[in-house]
């Protein structure tokens, strides 16, 4: 398997605070690769270092065989980049931000239409509007565009889904599947957990560490003893009581149900039903379920 | 005979010019209801949450906030509501002391009952003394999200109002967020809050989807999956948001 991306020990502080501490992982090419975590996990300087925008204190890392201190420009070229914030000209036009982008990398649009067809489509009717008169959803859809006008190998994505709803964030990343098609790697980050199953592989991130990288499906195997999904008429007392079960390993809400861990590898469901029956609770419901990203990335977090 | 909603609205309507960002909406709101705010990108919940919170004055229509009037008595309103979104919310170069003392002061607390307040928040958060002269900027998000929340809800109001306010949160203060929502709530504050968190829609008492300026479903959740013949809350959204 090639890598597009070798990273090891990177490091990043500002101050005292670490933002990127010691990351060491490989990001196959051609792949869908999604660094997931809450806002100051270090995402954000983790890409500004790979897209060669910030040095890093320690470690070393390469983009497509390039380094990225000493072989910036090179790397410049090959990298698409979408940063979190919009950072489009607000006041140039949809066609002008998509002209000027392909200038600067001495390309026209014609020449890559191919690649952003299927998006600019759905563009094409604003194409005179001013990218700062766009809806939220149409200026991801043109910041994608001008992040992929010059063909790059890897497109950097950081958190092109935040703050957007859930039927929107489908669509885009049915976008995204459609460019990891025409062989693009693409590197992405996202705070939504549930978006690790769009993924190739992930790495779960925690302030400035990765606690994991795998397939999704790997993580989900690796977490430890059984988990249920637990319901009764009154879920608040619910919570309390299963927090104060001294076989209680975790217990948190997930939607209309709680999902609880048990401590002991040998746990049934009748073992906590009638625990609960003890607490007088009415109409209880008890499932064994798989743990998801999430189940698992609180018990990663928790260690 | 008193009314016993604490938000109501009829109608209520903006317009842009041409465009209706909210397209006469009607619903009403009991009080220590947990409310959730929802809809897609655009459907108009932005707009229609800043005319409740007198910011912007309706184009047409009638609602009342606590009992006062959205067109006249905005100052009113501001005073018994608390707000607090994922992007506004603290001041990152004050301390934690410092804010606490900012927002009491700005909300007319007096000198003792803001001693009083900065201590009960302190030992709520179970923040240690040692970091509340540090600046907001050191502290973990998680730690000023809910901090953020006591602050909005420190003089006491009779409804806050939560713009995606775990946005970017890690899954475990994410919880704790809402426990905290849980307990104003059990308190008798109202809460009306906007996620793109569809599992914590399942945690509101009634949830509204917005789509294009309208309310175009308003229900528990348990009758919203019921209705949509959905498993989770996800699904309804999907459903709900697709389904024009």
């Amino acid at each position: 398997m090639m890598s597009s991306v070798i990273i090891e020990n990177l490091s990043k502080s500002y101050g005292d605070v670490s933002a990127v501490d010691d990351i060491s992982l490989n990001i196959d090419t051609g792949e869908i690769f999604g660094f997931i975590g809450p806002d100051g996990a270090g995402k954000t300087t983790l890409f500004r270092m790979l897209t060669t925008l910030l040095i890093p204190d320690k470690g070393k890392a390469t983009v497509e065989g390039f380094d990225i201190v000493k072989e910036f420009k090179k790397i410049r070229s090959l990298v698409g980049y979408m940063p979190g914030r919009f950072s489009l000209y607000q006041d140039l036009t949809v066609e002008e931000n998509l002209n000027f982008f392909a200038s600067v990398f001495g390309t026209t649009i014609q020449e890559n239409y191919n690649l952003i067809k299927d998006i600019y489509v759905l563009l094409e009717p604003f194409r005179k509007r001013k990218a700062g008169k766009l809806s939220g959803g149409m200026k991801q859809k043109l910041a994608l565009c001008c992040a992929l006008i010059h063909k790059p190998k890897i497109l950097f994505l950081d958190e092109p889904t935040t703050g957007v709803d859930p039927v929107s964030r489908n669509e885009f990343w049915d976008m995204l599947g459609y460019l990891k098609n025409e062989g693009i790697t693409i590197v992405v980050s996202t705070p939504y957990m549930d978006e690790a199953n769009k993924c190739d592989r992930i790495a779960l991130m925690q302030r400035g560490k990765i606690l994991e990288t795998n397939y999704l499906k790997n993580i989900i195997a690796r977490y430890p003893g059984k988990l249920f999904a637990v319901k009764s008429d009154v879920m608040f007392i619910l919570l309390k009581d299963l927090r104060d079960y001294k076989n209680s390993n975790s217990v948190f809400s997930f939607g209309d149900s709680l999902h609880y861990s048990d401590s002991r590898t040998d746990v049934t469901k009748d073992d906590i039903l009638n625990y609960l029956k003890s607490k007088e609770h009415k109409n209880i419901l008890i499932e064994e379920i798989e743990p998801n990203i999430e189940d698992c990335f609180m018990d990663l977090m928790s260690k | 005979m008193q009314n016993n909603f604490i938000i109501e609205s009829e109608n209520l309507t903006k317009k842009f010019g041409h465009f209706t960002a909210v397209d006469a909406i009607s619903f009403s709101v009991k009080p220590g209801e947990i409310f959730g705010f929802l809809g897609a990108n655009g459907a108009g919940k932005t707009t229609a949450m800043r005319m409740l919170c007198g910011l912007s004055i309706p184009t047409s229509g009638k609602a009342t906030v606590a009992g006062f009037d959205v067109y006249k008595q905005t100052e009113q309103i501001k005073k018994n509501i608390g707000y607090m979104s994922q992007k506004f919310s603290l001041y990152d170069d004050l301390t934690i002391t410092e804010n606490i003392n900012f927002y009491g002061g700005i909300y007319g607390l007096s000198k003792s009952k803001l001693k009083e307040k900065t201590e009960y928040l302190l030992d709520l958060l179970k923040i240690p003394e040692m970091h509340t002269g540090k600046l907001l900027v050191s502290l973990p998000l998680g730690w000023k999200q809910k901090l953020a929340f006591s602050v909005a809800i420190i003089h006491e109001p009779k409804i806050v109002f939560l713009d995606e306010p775990t946005g970017g949160v890690d899954p475990i203060t994410r919880r704790q967020f809402w426990d905290m929502i849980y307990e104003a709530s059990h308190n008798g504050v109202t809460v009306f809050v906007t996620t793109h968190y569809m599992d914590e829609a399942e945690y509101c008492n009634r949830v509204s989807m917005m789509v294009d300026g309208r309310i175009a479903s308003l229900d528990t959740p348990y009758n919203l999956k019921k209705e949509y013949n959905a498993g989770n809350m996800h699904e309804v959204f999907v459903k709900i948001a697709r389904g024009r």
